[in-house]
């Protein structure tokens, strides 16, 4: 207990926290599958929250139904205090498989949400320029995906969603189809990226020394049907060398905890 | 521990190279090669043309000088100009046509219901046996023509239009979608961009079988063209110049479908060039 400040379900709320979304008693059923039941969550302004849980947990149905890309049967989403119907300019998705468009450039692709939105060409070019440099890919803008790592596909992603300027950014299992060494590097970078973007990061994974890794917040999901089990907030202090925390000892006390508790949905 | 990471900008540097590691050597020279190959097959013509195969098989070489006699004499420069208005009119209206309505049958459920149908038992049938009922119902003019080269390029323009748009990249639509796509948006910067590789496959069978059409229409409906003269030249056993206006055509047919991969890896699937 001495790693992680550990909640029983409800969790009582500690001082009143600035929520950019709040989730109540969300619902979804597919077909006769209770895939989410009764959840309630709120996500701190400016913080980094993960899903975390087995597979069926439905935490990425939970993830796509905040994006308003899936509804829910019963409940309400509500981003800043406006209730969510569909897609919002204050969100943006990053895909676990990517969805980068083949026949476009790391530039075009990058700068898309913003050809959307009907941005003109040379801003919305300055602004992907931008980020496409944020996130590590400077030099790479004329390249096409398929010339590209899976790592670096991601980071395209990654920058997409930034430059639409959105407050939230949804990740879905971002890092599942990158491969081992390209992932470290790349959580290393989220972290970094986090402390000067001042976005709120929601974040679904099934690695729990990802999601401890990386997150300010945890939130544990158990299956069928998806619940809240738990919320944790590793206190990991992530202002020097990123290679450390793999090290500390806050961290694999964390680790460990959730892993006891995930252990009993484990077939 | 940090020397054995791989980094991200190694990775690409060595895709590239690779690639080209393994185009060394005799596969380097595609030109070359093509040459080759119609070398070849020039020279075994020529024998067969020589033996002789038949009296009705002239050489390769008469073939070319046949071809240059009618380009001289003006009687195959004026039968294209009359061949290619059906043909140009029919695939320009068998593409804009077929790929429209495709696409619509692939986004919309109760046209699909409608039209798909037809168009499946049309590529299956025989449509050369419509021509004379074409014939019958529109005369022998330009109309008659431009409908037997649509009857045969339609189909298959429409159905693949049709089968790519329908298996669309579903991700990708989603992705748009999230990021405040509209509808015409998601049609017209994902899936159209998407399905082009399956449209252009159909519209260059579509196009090969427009000149089928024409060819058809100008031997059964009345002779005119390109359809004329090869049986004008039939008729006259100028064998020569009866394989030099089917080679003409042959090889019209040919440099089309290669401007429309063209056109195609130019405007829609730059990432496939120099693939």
């Amino acid at each position: 207990m001495r790693s992680a400040v550990l909640r029983k379900e409800p969790p009582p709320m500690p001082a009143p926290v600035d929520s950019i979304v709040e989730v109540r008693d969300i619902s979804k059923t597919y077909g006769d599958v209770e895939a989410l039941r009764g959840i309630d969550l709120d996500f701190p302004r400016g913080k980094l929250t993960s899903l975390l849980g087995p597979s069926g947990c439905g935490k990425t149905t939970l993830l796509k139904i905040i994006a308003g890309l899936i509804e829910a049967n019963a409940g309400t989403v509500t981003v800043d205090g406006k209730p969510v119907s569909g897609p919002g300019p204050e969100r943006a998705f990053v895909f676990q498989d990517f969805a980068l468009m083949p026949w476009a450039t790391v530039m075009r692709n990058v700068a898309f949400g913003l050809e959307l939105r009907g941005v003109n060409k040379t801003e919305r070019e300055g602004k992907a320029r931008h980020y496409i440099g944020e996130v590590g890919l400077a030099g790479f803008e004329n390249k096409y995906p398929h010339e590209l790592s899976g790592g670096m596909r991601q980071r395209v992603g990654l920058a997409r969603a930034l430059s639409v300027d959105a407050e939230v950014l949804l990740l879905d299992e971002p890092f599942s189809a990158v491969d081992e060494q390209n992932r470290r590097k790349f959580q290393e970078d989220l972290i970094r990226l986090r402390t000067n973007q001042n976005k709120t990061f929601i974040f679904v994974t099934h690695s729990i020394e990802e999601a401890v890794y990386i997150s300010d917040r945890i939130v544990l999901l158990s299956p069928r049907p998806g619940r809240v089990s738990q919320i944790i907030e590793p206190e990991i202090d992530r202002s020097g060398d990123p290679e450390r925390i793999h090290r500390d000892q806050h961290y694999l006390d964390t680790v460990d905890e959730i892993w006891q508790g995930l252990k009993q949905y484990v077939e | 521990m940090a020397s054995s990471i791989r980094t991200e900008s190694e990775a690409v540097g060595f895709a590239p190279l690779s690639g080209r590691g393994e185009a060394a050597g005799w596969q380097d020279h595609p030109i070359l090669l093509r040459l080759i190959s119609i070398a070849l097959f020039a020279g075994i013509w020529e024998i067969a043309g020589r033996i002789p195969v038949s009296f009705a098989f002239p050489t390769f070489s008469d073939t070319i000088i046949a071809f240059f006699g009618l380009m001289a004499d003006g009687s195959l420069p004026s039968a294209y100009l009359s061949t290619l208005q059906p043909l140009l009119l029919g695939v320009v209206l068998s593409a804009f046509i077929g790929v429209g309505l495709g696409t619509l049958c692939g986004l919309w459920r109760t046209g699909e219901w409608l039209a798909i149908p037809i168009f499946i038992v049309l590529q299956a049938a025989p449509v050369a046996a419509f021509i004379p009922m074409v014939t019958f119902v529109y005369g022998i003019g330009l109309t008659a023509k431009t409908l037997a080269v649509m009857i045969l390029a339609l189909p298959v323009i429409v159905l693949n239009t049709y089968k790519a748009v329908r298996n669309v990249n579903e991700s990708l639509l989603v992705m748009c979608r999230s990021f405040l796509g509209t509808r015409w948006q998601s049609v017209t910067k994902i899936i159209l961009p998407d399905a082009s590789p399956v449209i252009f496959a159909g519209l260059r069978l579509g196009v090969a079988a427009g000149f089928v059409g024409v060819v058809l229409a100008e031997l059964l409906i009345t002779p005119t063209g390109i359809g004329d003269l090869i049986t004008f030249h039939r008729s006259r056993a100028d064998y020569a110049e009866m394989y030099a206006t089917i080679g003409s055509i042959i090889a019209l047919s040919t440099l089309t479908l290669v401007f429309l991969q063209w056109v195609e890896v130019r405007i829609f699937r730059p990432e496939k060039r120099g693939a």
